[in-house]
């Protein structure tokens, strides 16, 4: 493979960058894989490249419906943070905050990983003491956390309403300094480019129609480009798992919903930290070309449509206009929409099925992107062993029969509400 | 915006609405015993399928009753609307 580095960039500046190796190929599907993926997004790429790199498994399929890089991964806000109170969240997401830190060098690819801090809002005294809270939580499990009073949230982030008369006053934040952003579109090509480059095929619109299972083991698939034969099958489809899971008769804790999220106009920057409204669900960064990248609520029914509806949006952006009011002068860019395998307790699903050698890996509700990197390293770590990880061991599918819910937020079933 | 028929006062927007999910989802029948893999159906699992799909709404800032929406949940097209203790069809 190619390396990318300054000297690559001069050699090829001299034939006008048209002698580029493709970043990955376009194969014909080959009639068997020791694994098949199923989904080209970020999770399904990050899983084809550990199980090559971490376990030498390279007789690997990745079968994209669309095109990678298409679906969620191409289409959140790509706020990355481990700042969760449950061990089992924390310890997940603190794992892929090293990875994060070390993926630029380890694809060769810039994924502009930028450690800019997040800071939540408190609007109450009830607030800071459940931030106190989760942030000491967070310190004994090893991740950065920060109680601001006032005046410090003030400092750092000057442009948020601190007037009095206010609905929803500041009463402080948690920080988590090393959260932050990274260019969603680099981390799906860059973990395309080096599992293809390790003999992964990435097999994009091909369309899985249905699975071939015998005695309770999986033998393969059969696709809109033929049947293929998998020792293993892993699912990654995020908002379609529920598509799949009725094509394998299972029926998940799983409701595919609508999240929308939008970018303004850009402009000079003014905001250097990811900052979240803590009185409703409303999240903002800056994106390095200037734009004001937002989001909040789920529309709030289920839908498969990857586009929103205004309502929504104009209610997520009071909330935003109520936080930093200088965001009702900014023009509106772009909105956008995806569907999220949102399940029943808000936190993830990466576990074996009761299908000897098909694995699922869903569920991942508002937090898909920053998980990219450990989810796809411990799913690959799970369908290589054909045992979890103890980072992925609370990710069970049972826990919802058994009790051990990870209800992160004390929302319950209604996956809607947040 | 969708638009819901209300069976109660007519066609509103759904500003005025509150969803509730899955209308097909039945309570166990609390006289007789009940597995667990019953309650895991009530309380967690769901279809949620692509296509056609019978949800609860409530018209809350309206007559706060609850309905039946019969809606797709692709094209967000809705097909239908019952009273809550109308069985769908």
């Amino acid at each position: 493979m190619q390396k990318y580095s300054i000297f690559s960039l001069i050699k090829n500046a001299f034939s006008n960058h048209k002698k580029w190796d493709l970043a990955w190929k376009d194969p014909t599907p080959k009639k068997e894989y020791d694994v098949v993926i199923i989904g080209g997004g970020g999770h399904g790429l990050a899983t084809a490249y550990y199980l090559a790199k971490e376990h030498n498994i390279t007789n690997v399929a990745i079968i994209e419906k669309g095109w990678i890089g298409g679906g969620n991964v191409g289409r959140n806000t790509t706020i990355i943070r481990s700042n969760y109170m449950y061990d089992d969240n924390a310890l997940f997401s603190e794992f892929g905050m090293d990875l994060w830190r070390k993926m630029s060098q380890d694809l060769n690819y810039n994924v502009m990983f930028s450690p800019r801090g997040i800071i939540n809002l408190a609007h109450s005294d009830a607030q800071m003491n459940i931030y106190a809270r989760r942030g000491n939580s967070m310190r004994l499990n090893g991740i950065d956390a920060e109680l601001l009073n006032r005046e410090q949230v003030r400092e750092i982030i000057p442009m948020v309403d601190f007037s009095e008369n206010v609905r929803f006053p500041i009463f402080g934040g948690l920080m988590q300094p090393s959260a932050g952003t990274a260019r969603h579109d680099a981390v799906a090509w860059g973990y395309a480019r080096q599992a293809d480059s390790m003999g992964v095929d990435i097999i994009q619109n091909c369309e899985v129609n249905g699975f071939d299972i015998t005695a309770g083991k999986i033998n393969g698939l059969r696709t809109s480009r033929g049947n293929i034969k998998a020792k293993k099958i892993g699912l990654c489809v995020a908002g379609s798992t529920n598509i799949l899971a009725e094509k394998l008769n299972m029926t998940l804790p799983i409701e595919t919903h609508l999240l929308q999220a939008c970018v303004s106009e850009p402009v000079k920057p003014i905001l250097d930290k990811v900052v979240t409204f803590g009185a409703g669900h409303f999240y903002i960064s800056q994106s390095d070309k200037g734009e004001m990248v937002m989001g909040g609520d789920l529309d709030g029914y289920n839908s498969y449509a990857q586009r929103g509806n205004l309502p929504t949006l104009q209610h997520v952006l009071t909330e935003g206009i109520a936080m930093m009011p200088f965001l009702s002068k900014l023009k509106m860019l772009r909105t956008w929409g995806g569907i999220m395998d949102m399940s029943m307790d808000g936190s993830p699903i990466i576990d074996k099925t009761h299908i000897e050698g098909l694995y699922l890996n869903c569920g991942w509700c508002y937090g898909g992107f920053k998980a990219t990197p450990a989810s796809g390293w411990t799913f690959a770590h799970t369908i290589a062993q054909d045992r979890v990880h103890e980072l992925n061991a609370g990710y069970s599918l049972n826990r919802f029969s058994t009790g051990h819910l990870l209800d992160e937020k004390g929302l319950g079933t209604k996956t809607w509400i947040s | 915006m969708l638009y819901i028929n209300c069976p109660h006062c007519g066609l509103r927007s759904q500003n005025e609405f509150s969803y509730g999910g899955d209308a097909t989802v039945k309570r166990p029948d609390l006289n007789k015993e009940i597995s667990d893999q019953d309650w895991d159906n009530f309380v967690y699992n769901r279809k949620s399928l692509r296509g056609k799909h019978w949800e609860l709404w409530q018209h809350i800032s309206g007559c706060r009753q609850w309905i039946k929406v019969e809606r797709d949940t692709s094209t967000h097209e809705i097909f239908n609307t019952l009273k809550a203790n109308e069985e769908t069809i």
